[in-house]
């Protein structure tokens, strides 16, 4: 329950940091990405604040055995660079590339009632499960990400 | 550089960072969105109450913050229907494919300085940019 709450508020905080930074408006990522046109560097910086916050969290994270609400740290295992973390890499660069949607602000904005927003997160979710699919077909576990 | 906005993007990215430093000492989970979300289709019973309260506040937050009189920032999204859905399936793909998106690998995989995160950063940073640079002055949409 208190794990849930927590979870909760993380949740809370993280879209809030996505308003705050306008970064739920597609719109503004495009102009990130779109180096060569009216470049609008906003995201460089959003992750230049970020990365040292969560960075020092993991820090902290260090001398604990455990976290306040659970029983472990979930790191994860894999240290190998492969072609599946390459090609996923790519296809995910070339979707948000198309609509300046990743999944954080696509699901942030679902209730700020632009249809767009619903299709897209809709196919998303339709994306994810076929992955899914394919992982219990080739017999292997989800990885966390 | 007329839409840059550098002080919301620095306060936005703070409340980022707070985000995954809460989740992870707290319940000692990685604030990856892709994940969070895309393992709903294979839930376990200890595993699925987290998920779904970090999701919810993820939803509800930008109305939380519009009733306590923020200013939303407008959603605009160009792109045909086809498009836009052809769009999520490659993002929701690839991210589980690629085991992460911008918040797992490009935020908390870059702060624990994961090798492979950086990479995956790197690599959908530069197709996010050729597809925008290919749409934009190639094709002109």
């Amino acid at each position: 329950m208190i794990a849930a709450i927590a979870a909760l508020g993380a949740g809370l905080l993280f879209g809030l940091g996505l308003t705050v930074s306008q970064m739920i408006n597609p719109a503004k990522v495009l102009g990130f990405l779109d180096v060569l046109g009216d470049w609008d560097p906003s995201l460089v910086l959003v992750m230049a604040t970020a990365i040292p916050v969560a960075a020092l969290g993991y820090a902290f994270g260090r001398h604990r055995r455990a976290p306040l609400c659970g029983t472990a740290f979930m790191m994860p295992a894999q240290t190998d660079i492969d072609r599946r973390l390459i090609f996923g890499a790519v296809l995910f660069g070339v979707g948000w590339g198309t609509v300046g949607y990743c999944p954080g602000p696509a699901v942030s904005a679902l209730l700020l009632g632009n249809p767009g927003t619903v299709l897209f997160v809709a196919a998303m979710l339709a994306g994810m499960g076929i992955h899914s699919g394919f992982q219990s077909v080739l017999g292997r576990q989800p990885r966390p990400a | 550089m007329e839409n840059f906005t550098p002080v919301s993007a620095a306060i936005g990215g703070v409340m980022i960072g707070l985000s995954a430093a809460l989740l992870w000492l707290a319940n000692g989970r990685i604030a990856g969105i892709s994940g969070i979300v895309g393992s709903l289709w294979t839930p376990r019973a200890n595993d699925i109450a987290w998920r779904i309260a970090f999701i919810g506040g993820l939803i509800v937050a930008p109305v939380l913050y519009r009733m306590l009189g923020g200013a939303l920032p407008k959603i605009t999204i160009d792109a045909p229907w086809a498009i836009v859905v052809a769009a999520g399936l490659l993002v929701g793909f690839g991210t589980r494919l690629g085991s992460g998106c911008t918040s797992g690998h490009g935020v908390c995989g870059m702060a624990r300085l994961s090798r492979r995160s950086l990479t995956a950063t790197a690599i959908f940073m530069a197709a996010g940019i050729a597809t925008r640079f290919a749409l934009r002055h190639l094709v002109g949409v």
